[in-house]
């Protein structure tokens, strides 16, 4: 029988108050970002930032428990961009959103950084809930970042994946560890670089025992590069079907699935809140277009991360997400 | 010297050349300090600063910063969007179907109030008829009123009523163009649409073109109707933008060191160029000379009566001392060129780029 689990691919919107104390106390201006090494002040508002965001998603109810990503000045870019090896420069637009972010410039060696970790070690002593990772997918933070250092696209690539494989090897006991690869949909790569990503998105994959869900979004895969990532060691993909319905079908129905599957029905880029019984239906609807095929777990999130929202339509959504799960347990059973 | 009667209606009486570079801003100008601290009380509850006094603070401000154009010398002047606290929300709070939901990330600790469309936008009061009639008494130039472009206005915010921005943008152009029949009926006859989300999405360019002819549908021809757009790569936008009903296209160039001009320069640039001479992301003053020099770029794409020469933006985040000089030299210079084209001393080849520009 299928398991419906609720969740969030990360990166929350600082709650309001978070945002004034935060820019009063680090600034407006590209060099007053996250560095890594902030001082007590600056890590005080995070620490309790972090608590509220956990408050939220437990009080939703949601089946599993991120750390909300609250740091992420640079979004995806953030590991790249808090690394002793990287130099950041201008600000640049973050995929087609009125979003941006410092250009990482990557310069030495991509020794371990142990950034997230910390991240996930505070949010596991805030926590009873089951614990997810959230990172960028090996492809999609090489595609943010230039390399300075290595020199060849597949040779950078490689070290971004050392990189991760590294950072998520000290990781605390999670459930489920979430890739995000907007850049496999949004700047898809060409032959044998599809082949490549989807052995950095392996080798990441198989330095942990947990979950892992690896979510392209901003419309469906090439059929090439499904195929490729298909062939990772991974536990599933996950579909924007707020952004692509038919080519996401698609992709299952012509080169079939992983054994678990997330689906991003919610829009993490729109205000208007789903009703949870719409969510349910759609995710019978995918279930019933695939036919004989039965998901173990089925992951109901939103299809990006939701730092694009206010924060009060970005709590509505996380509840949104959880009753959909509950029904959709209730109507499987 | 032909003549372009629709730019020739601004032209001063008493203006001292033959050639005539229509200068004018964008819009925003730096608000005065004092500004700030009166919103600061007026919206502190337990402050007695009311809203009468917050409204006198505004119009002492307009009045302030639309006298403070006219000593600069600008022959069209604006109110500096002295009322106006962000292009997309002040509009957004008079335009019925949006709400406010609360800040959203731009870039770092950079946030907007980017508003939801939640029902059909509909036209209410009006949004500009009063600032305009304000502005219009505290000066006796012509005055300018930036309007924030429909494509900009759904764009940035969360459509959720429309079946997509397109068509949430072609149901503002419909009220955009409403206020513009108002505003042209309390005398003003120089409207600037400022769109810079085309900038951030070029491919779009036809929306744009199909909501400014909802937007222009029944104005007068007399009535001057600008572009304004910034940041961006114009060669996804040209020459197709030209297909549009504006008179003029006033485009920021200086910041990028007019790298982008030769896009320009073929096909021909068949309406008015108002062209960005002085930088806003450059907080010093550039000199006269090097203001001469950026409007002599102007005349590479356009004869001089099609040139006007404006900053490349809004100036608001410049000191607004730096503001000041900025206007100032860039009228110094727009005069120095004019007088120097009477007298024939500028011989500047029009047209085709030229392979090598040194």
């Amino acid at each position: 029988m299928t398991e419906y689990v609720s969740t969030t691919p990360g990166l929350y919107p600082l709650p309001d108050w978070a945002k004034d104390d935060l820019s009063d106390l680090k600034g407006h201006q590209k060099h007053d970002l996250i560095s890594g090494d902030e001082g007590e002040e600056i890590t005080a508002a995070y620490d309790e930032a972090r608590e509220e965001v956990i408050g939220v998603q437990e009080e939703a109810g949601l089946d599993r428990i991120v750390e909300g990503q609250l740091r992420w000045d640079d979004m995806l870019a953030h590991p790249l961009a808090v690394h002793d090896a990287v130099e950041t420069r201008g600000i640049v637009r973050y995929y087609d959103n009125n979003n941006f972010y410092r250009e990482p410039v990557v310069q030495d060696d991509l020794g371990f950084s142990g950034d997230v970790a910390n991240e996930l070690e505070a949010t596991a002593e805030l926590t009873d809930g089951d614990l997810q990772a959230v990172l960028p997918g090996p492809y999609s933070l090489s595609d943010l970042a230039t390399d300075e250092y290595h020199g060849d696209e597949a040779e950078f690539l490689g070290a971004i994946a050392d990189f991760l494989e590294g950072e998520v090897d000290a990781f605390p006991e999670i459930e489920t560890l979430f890739l995000l690869e907007p850049s496999l949909v949004e700047s898809a790569p060409e032959d044998g670089q599809d082949e490549r990503a989807s052995e950095a998105i392996d080798q990441v994959a198989s330095a942990t025992d947990a979950d892992v869900v690896v979510q392209p979004y901003w419309g469906a895969l090439e059929e090439k590069v499904y195929a490729h990532l298909l062939d990772a060691d991974i536990d599933a993909v996950g579909f924007d079907f707020v952004a692509n319905q038919d080519d996401n079908l698609y992709n299952i129905q012509e080169y079939g699935a992983t054994d678990d599957v997330a689906l991003g029905l919610a829009d993490g880029q729109n205000t208007l809140v789903e009703d949870p019984e719409a969510i349910r239906d759609r995710t019978e609807w995918v279930e019933g277009q695939l036919g004989v095929t039965e998901f173990e777990t089925v992951y109901l999130t939103t299809n990006t991360e939701t730092f694009y929202l206010p924060y009060s339509k970005y709590q509505e959504k996380l509840a949104v997400l959880a009753e959909a799960a509950d029904l959709a347990e209730v109507t499987a059973a | 010297m032909s003549a372009n009667e629709n730019k020739d209606q601004f032209r001063p009486e008493n203006h001292a050349n033959d050639n005539f570079l229509l200068t004018t801003v964008v819009g925003s100008y730096p608000k005065p300090k004092w500004l700030n601290r009166a919103k600061e009380l007026y919206q502190d509850e337990n402050h007695g600063f009311d809203e009468d006094d917050y409204q006198e603070a505004k119009d002492d401000a307009a009045r302030l910063i639309t006298n403070e154009h006219e000593r600069a010398g600008l022959d069209v002047v604006v109110d500096g969007e002295m009322r106006r606290n962000e292009m997309v929300e002040f509009f957004a709070h008079r335009i019925e179907g949006y709400e406010f939901n609360g800040p959203v990330k731009v870039w770092g600790h950079n946030y907007f109030d980017k508003p939801s469309v939640v029902s059909e936008v509909e036209y209410d009061e009006s949004w500009l008829v009063d600032e305009y009639k304000f502005t219009a008494s505290a000066t006796d130039r012509p005055v300018k009123v930036p309007i924030t472009g429909p494509y900009t206005l759904a764009s940035w915010a969360f459509n959720e009523a429309y079946e997509d921005d397109a068509e949430l943008a072609y149901a503002l152009a419909d009220l955009v163009n409403e206020e513009i029949e108002k505003l042209v009926d309390a005398g003003a006859r120089y409207i600037q649409i400022d769109e810079p989300a085309l900038a951030t999405t070029p491919d779009d360019h036809a929306i744009v073109g199909e909501a400014l002819e909802h937007i222009v549908a029944d104005i007068d021809d007399d009535v001057r109707i600008g572009l304004h757009v910034c940041y961006g790569d114009y060669s996804r936008i040209y020459p197709e933008i030209l297909e549009f009903p504006v008179d003029e296209f006033d485009l920021e160039l200086a910041n990028g060191d007019y790298e982008q001009l030769d896009v320009f320069k073929d096909p021909e640039f068949t309406a008015d160029l108002a062209l960005g001479v002085t930088d806003v992301h450059v907080a010093e003053v550039e000199s006269v000379e090097q203001i001469e020099e950026n409007i002599k770029k102007g005349l590479e794409v356009v004869p001089p009566e099609q040139l006007v020469v404006s900053p490349d933006c809004g100036v608001k985040l410049l000191p607004r001392e730096v503001a000041y000089g900025k206007m100032e030299n860039m009228v110094k210079a727009a005069r120095n060129v004019e007088a120097d084209l009477d007298e024939g001393n500028i011989d500047i080849e029009r047209g085709a780029p030229t392979p090598a520009d040194d």
